[in-house]
């Protein structure tokens, strides 16, 4: 049993499909990277997942219970947790509280309020948002707000995180911190599935791979096989000394 | 800003001046002139309406102009209902009624965002008032109601009643883990539904609940008027004014619609009987629009800041 499963799933906006008969698996403790070229359908394949989109046709799995036509808080509830492409921090609240939401309404049994704060202090720890963690959001660089995403999906207590170009318009250490912090969450035991375009992280994290190209998949392996793979050279990565840059 | 841990002890010391206020307030019938009581009726009347309309709005960023939707089910309860019933049932069903349009509204309209729901829930009032009037017309002939009279001192205690369960109420839900999802609501609504809240139920919750103090207000003001019609009852002023007195007032703090509330109804009191009641209007709109762009969290927001500026940067505003 795959921990989740989608058949032939398909996104239609206008007569434009942005996902086309997509199938795709991820099993539990994996990290699955999602790459593409811009407007692949990267993106809308994480709002089917998570439920932000319903997909038409196709069927989305999680532990072989379907889950499409359930609304975001439910998804969220059984166990798949999301970051935002562009961060979507309540920036006027103080980064902790925005941990304490996660906490306080993601796990599917709430959590009391001493807990739910001492959780989130935990979690700021363990992404290094300790420092700051009184701080309005707002405030933050862009690095420490998409850790303050992550840091608030795992305060939902998931089993599957997706993360949506996380190290996207990071600096060399910034990136290295990041993909360790990656690394770290799988140990925890939670599965990952990310959008990515730094091919250096997706390379050196990632289990397997997933290449998505005009809403269909085009290849789907482990680094090595994908980053030799004929097609996606020619739609996604250019020549070989391009690859890996 | 530290939701879910309401420190008791705290809420009873802090609010030592309002409740001295209060209970000035509650004894003016004691040595006020019959127009004192009736200006301090308009004044409890704007802060319910006002502090109810920041429940919903002043969290979720909604911007609803149904107040008067809500405040004339109130008032058609009472016409209905005032001479069969006791006053206190009277006043308990013109807040149900609300309740239950609200959140009939709320679960068809709450996915309208800004001005879409803003001019939907305006439609609301205009809805109502004709379509009562119709009834009234056509089916029962008439036109208005004549409402049982209650004694001003009566009006007085029971609306005081009224604002006092509101602002518990409003205390109660900011300070909890509900008024945390209200917030990140109105900070990020997507980020919010994947983060677990049941957004549209608790956007059409809130909504019911802040129109409950907004019908009751109704039912009791209703007396005072001893004769209603679609056109007092649903008085789009009732929708617009609780709104500015709030953004006036600022919506970061739970006192900020209050104060909003006082000054604008005397303001309106002292403008009206005076030489300047052709300008009331247009003083009403400029001190909104100076507002918006000079104190955009409104009063109470320029206060808390210059404290804080006094008392110097120890006590950061982040750390509140």
């Amino acid at each position: 049993m795959h921990l989740l499963e989608g058949e032939k799933v398909t996104k239609y906006f206008g007569g434009l499909a942005a996902v086309s008969e997509v199938d795709f698996y991820v099993d539990e403790g994996e990290i699955l990277g999602l790459i593409g070229p811009n407007g692949a359908g990267k993106t809308t394949l994480f709002n089917l997942i998570s439920a932000a989109l319903e997909p038409k046709p196709g069927v989305i799995k999680f532990r072989d219970e379907q889950i499409n036509g359930l609304r975001p808080y439910k998804i969220c509830r059984l166990g798949i947790a999301r970051t935002f492409q562009t961060v979507k921090i309540f920036g006027n609240l103080p980064v902790i509280e925005n941990v304490r939401v996660g906490s306080l309404f993601g796990p599917l049994k709430g959590l009391s309020t001493a807990e739910a704060t001492k959780v989130a202090l935990e979690l700021l720890e363990f992404v290094g948002l300790s420092k700051v963690a009184y701080t309005p959001a707002r405030d933050m660089t862009l690095v420490n707000q998409k850790r303050l995403e992550v840091a608030r999906a795992l305060a939902t207590k998931p089993t599957l995180l997706l993360l949506d170009e996380l190290m996207a318009g990071l600096n060399q250490t910034e990136l290295l911190d990041t993909m360790e912090l990656v690394k770290q969450i799988q140990k925890k035991g939670i599965t990952i599935i990310m959008i990515e375009h730094v091919m250096k992280a997706i390379m050196g994290i990632c289990d397997r791979i997933i290449v998505l190209h005009h809403g269909k998949k085009i290849a789907d392996g482990t680094p090595e096989e994908v980053a030799n793979s004929k097609k996606v050279i020619e739609v996604y990565l250019g020549e070989a000394s391009d690859a890996g840059s | 800003m530290n939701f879910s841990s309401i420190n008791w002890k705290r809420a009873a010391m802090q609010p030592g001046i309002p409740v001295l206020l209060l209970i000035l307030v509650a004894l003016a019938p004691l040595y006020g002139s019959g127009y004192i009581v009736t200006l301090f009726t308009y004044f409890i009347l704007y802060m319910v309406l006002s502090v109810s309309w920041t429940i919903f709005s002043g969290s979720t960023g909604y911007i609803s102009l149904a107040s008067a939707a809500f405040y004339g089910v109130g008032i058609y309860a009472a016409a209905m209902f005032g001479e069969r019933m006791p006053f206190i049932f009277v006043i308990l069903i013109g807040g149900i009624a609300s309740f239950i349009l609200a959140f009939i509204v709320g679960a068809i309209t709450l996915r309208l965002r800004g001005i879409y729901f803003a001019m939907f829930t305006f439609g609301l009032v205009v809805l109502m008032k004709e379509v009562i009037h119709y009834w009234e017309i056509t089916i029962e002939g008439t036109r208005g109601h004549f409402v049982i009279y209650q004694s001003n001192e009566t009006i007085f205690y029971y609306l005081l009643g009224i604002f006092i369960v509101t602002m518990i109420v409003a205390y109660i839900i900011r300070k909890s883990r509900y008024g945390l999802a209200l917030a990140s609501i109105g900070e990020n609504e997507e980020a919010a539904g994947h983060t677990g809240i049941n957004v549209t139920m608790v956007k059409v919750i809130t909504f019911a609940i802040s129109a409950v103090f907004m019908g009751a207000a109704g039912a009791v003001m209703a007396t005072k008027f001893t004769y209603i019609d679609p056109g007092v009852a649903f008085n789009p002023m009732m929708s617009f004014s609780p709104a500015l007195m709030a953004i006036f007032g600022g919506m970061g703090s739970i006192y900020g619609p209050v104060v909003g509330a006082v000054f604008f109804s005397y303001l309106q009191e002292w403008l009206m009987t005076g030489s300047l009641k052709n300008y009331y209007m247009l003083i009403f709109g400029a001190i909104l629009v100076l507002t918006i762009i000079y104190l955009p969290s409104g009063i109470t927001g320029l206060i808390q800041n210059l404290w804080r500026r006094i008392r110097g940067a120890r006590s950061a505003p982040t750390r509140g």
